[in-house]
């Protein structure tokens, strides 16, 4: 017992002296690498990609989507989470039990607890968009295969094209809206940035093939033993995410916030990004002519939004009480298993749960979570920037994570989707994020038999990543300490992987591995949300210093 | 003048140069390899050191269409990474019988002595392939039984379906088709490198090669690697290696053996020339290297007195003309205009007696499967398969140009595969992948180069027939075409002589296998039901061997017109 608490304790040391570190180093190399690229953008026209670029956007966007749809539909063919896993099998069941009641029971219903509808089994928990698209779902479902979704007896049903139709509606729903949204938002990020061509079908590479989402949304398909907070089909809402930033990106400032309350009304994770989007559009209203009027369009748009949404239930305060209620299960503590986030990984030292009720922890993590979230929204609303609001996403998406209440491992996915956006900006830090993100939810994976998928996909995803095409020589010499640095901490992964994968755990600490692994995986994410924040204070303050000018 | 080989080479000098031969191949090929720790040392470099030195020779490179060989070593690697890491993902995938076939191969070399290889039946699935394969198989056996030991257990190994072994035969056909990439980098080294990229895609990453190798499950890279080193060494002027390659290949499938006369006329013009004795001698040298290969295969069994088995194994003439699914080759034709004239003469009222053996349902036996047209036999079949070859044989005598090899054996496929006893459609894969290598010459090539691999990759649509499968097959095809169109279209842009697919019937014909696609699988069920189960088949059969009779009139034409 004492080696091992020894030897956390030495994990925790070198991690913080590491991270401490790294940070310091980092954070100059990222400096210098954006300086020089601003340097070298001009120059960068050929490439091994060139060739599939002569026919404008479409020929690369068409190749890379058909191979990440191929990849994602190969990644459908391993094992997937609660498979012949007796009696709640896992979120698979939860997806179909819910398609069965939304396709058999009329609307005011899916949410009220009743004989037809055991709310303890599997009963929906987020709002009601989720419950439409499980509807529309069901409906192709019991063309196809009526038995896979008839009321009562399909429970736990499984079979061969049952479980085939399920992987297909993940697909479809992810090429009909992702893909979509991808597309816009690499159309309009191209318009507004010089030199990005030649980088344009590697950046859509690296959102398409993030080897997290397809791992969690086409792989993993939830697993039951964790809360009911996440699920598949997180490609909707992030799509659509990604829809309302395009919209934002080319001054759609209504159709963002449309587009970004359906986000919200499909997976309640969402909120992850509400502060920044909140604070980029009430900075940008404060700076027009009539600040009162725009609000009040976006406050329309949004309230509009939702009456459309919650239709059915508006009519009476029980039915939104009872939705509501389905949405926030606070019952089950402020962390489970091993998040690489804050409440978590304290909790090696301090035990949470025990020192306070849940009531003062909901208040805690709200307070802490919304003061993280303060500074990136004052920048954002003093001066807001459409390059500042992808890095705005990316702070509230992190804070969230760290401090919010109840974060499932798959949380990860909403500050990388930032990152993913970032990716031509910020190449480092979006391989880096990609990487520990990938890390932290390795152990999950592993329950679920896709140590096979991980891999092929971790490695396709580092190969691309390392084709990203070069404009120019880089004539500098790269720095020797930081990329010892880089090699240590990715030979400690390594190390960690292997470890995890072939060693038994003391049986006094059985998941001593996870909290090494969280460990590691929060060092990194704290030293990239502190860096996103120090750059989004440096993109504030030169606008800033540029408005006073102005002024003068 | 391209020979580089020397004048006399007695087989005393020869045997040095051959170890030397092996070596370089061995060391080459540890260096491509994929291996695990190739995958390590990507990861672990920090991105940014490497690329600046890579792109600097990228940007020299550009005016001067010799790069380096680094960068295009560095190139072919990333490349080939990607897509074996792709393929990696497959894994899980449906395999057919093939599988159990090859795993009973490991089991039964592993087991008995050599003696008894080709004697053994415990399982139907018996060894039916050259003894290069038995050998090859003989050496996976040894890993095989690290790994698991009842995947090499001949009885309580059948039908073996553990994880262990699964992952283990996958990774061998993973591995094995590093011989194919290195000799495409040998093959591409010296082009531009947006027409390297597009060989590589349409070779490494070939969809034919993944469905039939990845997910059906079979050895075919690796063979079609060897083939494409022996066609490579041709091309440079190394006659020798390249016989020797192939006689290596013969001894691993003797279905190769088609283009055997292309070879030998090849061989005999290009290779010995030079005067009576000079060219005898080099002709005796060449002989021995073959002799002395199939003297390493055969002999062993030649020793045991079963020379007879072996052959009997390799040549099962009792299998019919067709498959059950007939491959897309001209006796498609051949029996559908049978089964018409026995309709129209029956309409007529002649008294037709119909044929006691059935093409749709699978294996025939001795009687005549055709009611009015004559019986085809295996002996047939050779001499029509001859006759196609001839015109193509003539071609070389006159004049064996090393630059038309590769056109010239992927023709001599071509006729195999069209009128050949029994063929597979796997098989088209043989000249469909020599084809990819000179389809960058020219926008002509490059049109009937897309074509055939559409009209060849569909035909192969049937090996899957899982609904699982199938959105992976139909993406693998739409992926392809799609990078190939955009590739050619943007390697001949500068040629204003039409786009990838010109004329009106190209057009409607590749439109037509969405036609047939969505036939087979939605409205034949929907509007037929049950019934006539063997026309979607049928008519995917019917309407690419249509595409192939093209493709070989086409190859045909452009080999007799060429100087």
């Amino acid at each position: 017992m004492c080696k091992a608490l020894y030897l956390m304790g030495f994990v925790l040391e070198t991690n913080r002296f590491f991270s401490e570190l790294h940070y310091c180093v980092i954070l100059k190399e990222m400096e210098k690498s954006r300086v020089k690229k601003v340097k070298k953008e001009e120059v960068d026209n050929n490439s091994d990609w060139s060739w599939l670029m002569d026919k404008g956007i479409s020929g690369p966007f068409i190749c890379i989507s058909l191979f990440s749809i191929l990849v994602r539909v190969s990644v459908s063919m391993h094992p997937y989470s609660g498979a012949g896993d007796s009696p709640k099998y896992g979120d698979f069941e939860a997806q179909r039990h819910w398609m069965e009641i939304t396709t058999n029971l009329p609307v005011n219903e899916w949410y009220h607890n009743s004989t037809s509808n055991d709310l303890a089994y599997w009963g929906l928990d987020y709002p009601p968009l989720t419950a439409y698209q499980s509807y529309v779902h069901g409906i192709f479902l019991r063309f196809f295969h009526p038995d896979s979704v008839s009321l009562y007896t399909s429970r736990g049903h499984e079979s061969y094209t049952g479980k085939l139709l399920m992987r297909w509606t993940v697909l479809t729903s992810d090429v009909l809206i992702f893909f979509p949204a991808v597309l816009w938002f690499i159309i309009v990020y191209a318009s507004q940035s010089k030199g990005y061509k030649s980088n344009l079908p590697w950046h859509v590479a690296m959102i398409l093939l993030n080897p997290c989402l397809i791992l969690i949304d086409h792989g993993h398909f939830q697993a039951y033993y964790f809360n009911f907070q996440n699920n598949a089909y997180n490609c909707i809402s992030l799509g659509l995410t990604i829809g309302a930033v395009a919209a934002l990106l080319c001054d759609k400032d209504l159709v963002a916030s449309f587009f970004f309350t359906l986000a919200l009304n499909h997976k309640q994770m969402s909120a992850y990004f509400a502060p920044a989007f909140f604070s980029y559009l009430l900075g940008k209203s404060l700076r027009c002519k009539n600040p009162v009027l725009e609000v009040v369009k976006l406050g329309i748009v949004v309230i509009g939004t939702f009456a459309l949404i919650w239709w059915p239930y508006i009519h009476s305060k029980v039915a939104i009480f009872e939705v509501v209620s389905r949405l926030a299960p606070f019952e089950r503590g402020i962390y489970e298993d091993y998040v690489a986030n804050f409440w978590c990984t304290t909790s090696v030292l301090i035990k949470w749960k025990k020192l306070f009720t849940t009531q003062s922890l909901k208040l805690l993590s709200l307070t802490i979570t919304l003061s993280s979230c303060l500074p990136s929204m004052f920048l954002q609303i003093k001066a807001p920037s459409k390059r500042g609001f992808l890095y705005g996403l990316l702070n509230s998406a992190f804070s969230f994570y760290f401090f919010s209440f109840q974060v499932h491992e798959k949380s990860i996915l909403l500050p990388l989707l930032p990152a993913s956006l970032l990716a031509v900006e910020e190449p480092f830090l979006f391989q880096w994020l990609t990487q520990f993100a990938l890390f932290s939810i390795f152990p999950l994976l592993l329950r679920d038999k896709l140590l096979l998928p991980y891999i092929a996909l971790y490695a396709i995803f580092i190969l691309i990543h390392y084709g990203k095409p070069k404009p120019k020589p880089n004539t500098q010499k790269p720095n020797f300490f930081l990329s010892f640095l880089i090699v240590c901490l990715l030979l400690l992964s390594l190390v960690l992987h292997v470890i995890y994968l072939k060693v038994n755990p003391p049986k006094k600490y059985p998941f001593l591995f996870e909290a090494i692994i969280m460990l590691l995986c929060f060092s990194q994410f704290v030293f990239i949300a502190v860096y996103s924040n120090r750059k989004l204070w440096i993109l504030s303050r030169t606008l800033l210093v540029e408005i006073e000018k102005k002024r003068i | 003048m391209h020979s580089l080989d020397h004048a006399h080479l007695s087989p005393c000098q020869f045997i040095p140069g051959l170890l030397q031969f092996i070596n370089d191949v061995e060391c080459n090929a540890a260096k491509l390899n994929p291996t695990a720790e190739n995958l390590n040392r990507e990861a672990m470099k920090p991105t940014k050191q490497k690329k600046p030195q890579q792109s600097k020779e990228k940007q020299t490179h550009l005016q001067n269409p010799h790069e380096p060989t680094n960068t295009i070593i560095k190139d072919l690697l990333w490349f080939s990474l990607i897509s074996t890491f792709f393929k990696l993902l497959l894994i899980p995938a449906y395999h057919s019988t093939d599988f159990e076939v090859h795993r009973n191969w490991l089991a039964l070399t592993h087991t008995l002595p050599l003696s008894q290889w080709y004697t053994d039946e415990t399982s139907p699935w018996t060894l039916d392939y050259p003894p290069f394969f038995a050998y090859f198989e003989y050496l996976l056996s040894h890993f095989a039984s690290l790994v698991d030991p009842t995947i090499t257990d001949l009885y309580n190994g059948l039908n073996y379906k553990s994880p262990s072994v699964i992952i283990f035969q996958r990774l061998t056909v993973i591995a094995s088709d590093s011989i194919l990439i290195y000799s495409i980098y040998k093959l591409t080294k010296n082009l531009n490198s947006k027409k390297r990229f597009l060989i590589w895609i349409s070779v490494i990453s070939s969809p034919g090669l993944l469905i039939v190798d990845h997910i059906h499950f079979q050895y075919n890279g690796f063979l079609l690697g060897l083939l494409m080193a022996s066609l490579g060494a041709l091309q440079n002027g190394h006659d020798l290696t390249g016989g020797f390659i192939f006689a290596i290949l013969l001894c691993f499938k003797h279905l190769f053996a088609v283009a055997g006369p292309v070879y030998f006329v090849y061989i005999l013009r290009h290779y010995c020339r030079g005067g009576f004795l000079r060219g005898f001698s080099k002709l005796i040298t060449m002989g021995v290297v073959v002799i002395a290969v199939f003297v390493t295969a055969y002999g062993p069994f030649a020793c045991h007195g079963q020379i007879q088995d072996v052959l009997k194994r390799m040549f099962p003439f009792g299998r019919g003309l067709c498959h059950a699914y007939w491959a897309p080759n001209f006796w498609v034709f051949y029996i559908l205009s049978d089964k018409l004239l026995a309709f129209v003469f029956t309409k007529l009222g002649f008294y037709i007696k119909t044929p006691t053996a059935s093409f749709t349902g699978g294996l025939v036996g001795d009687s005549s499967p055709f009611a009015i047209l004559p019986t085809v036999t295996p002996l047939v079949t050779f001499g029509v398969v001859l006759l196609a070859i001839l015109p193509c044989v003539v071609k070389i005598w006159r004049n064996p140009d090393p630059k038309k090899i590769v056109r010239w054996v992927a023709y001599a496929y071509t006729c195999g595969f069209l009128f050949g006893w029994h063929v597979h459609e796997k098989a088209s894969l043989h000249f469909l992948i020599p084809l990819a290598v000179v389809a960058v010459e020219s926008i002509q090539d490059a049109r009937h180069y897309f074509m055939l691999s559409i009209v060849s990759i569909y035909s192969l649509f049937p090996l899957l027939y899982e609904a699982q499968e199938y959105p992976v097959k139909v993406i693998l095809l739409l992926l392809y075409v799609a990078i190939m169109w955009f590739g050619f279209s943007s390697t001949f842009s500068e040629k204003k002589d039409g786009g990838v697919v010109s004329g009106w019937i190209e057009k409607s014909y590749m439109v037509g296998f969405v036609v047939v696609e969505i036939w087979g699988q939605f409205l034949h069920p929907l509007i037929l039901g049950d019934r006539f189960p063997f026309l979607p088949l049928m008519i995917i059969s019917f309407y690419c061997a249509l595409g192939m009779m093209y493709s070989w009139i086409w190859q045909l034409k452009s080999i007799i017109r060429s100087h």
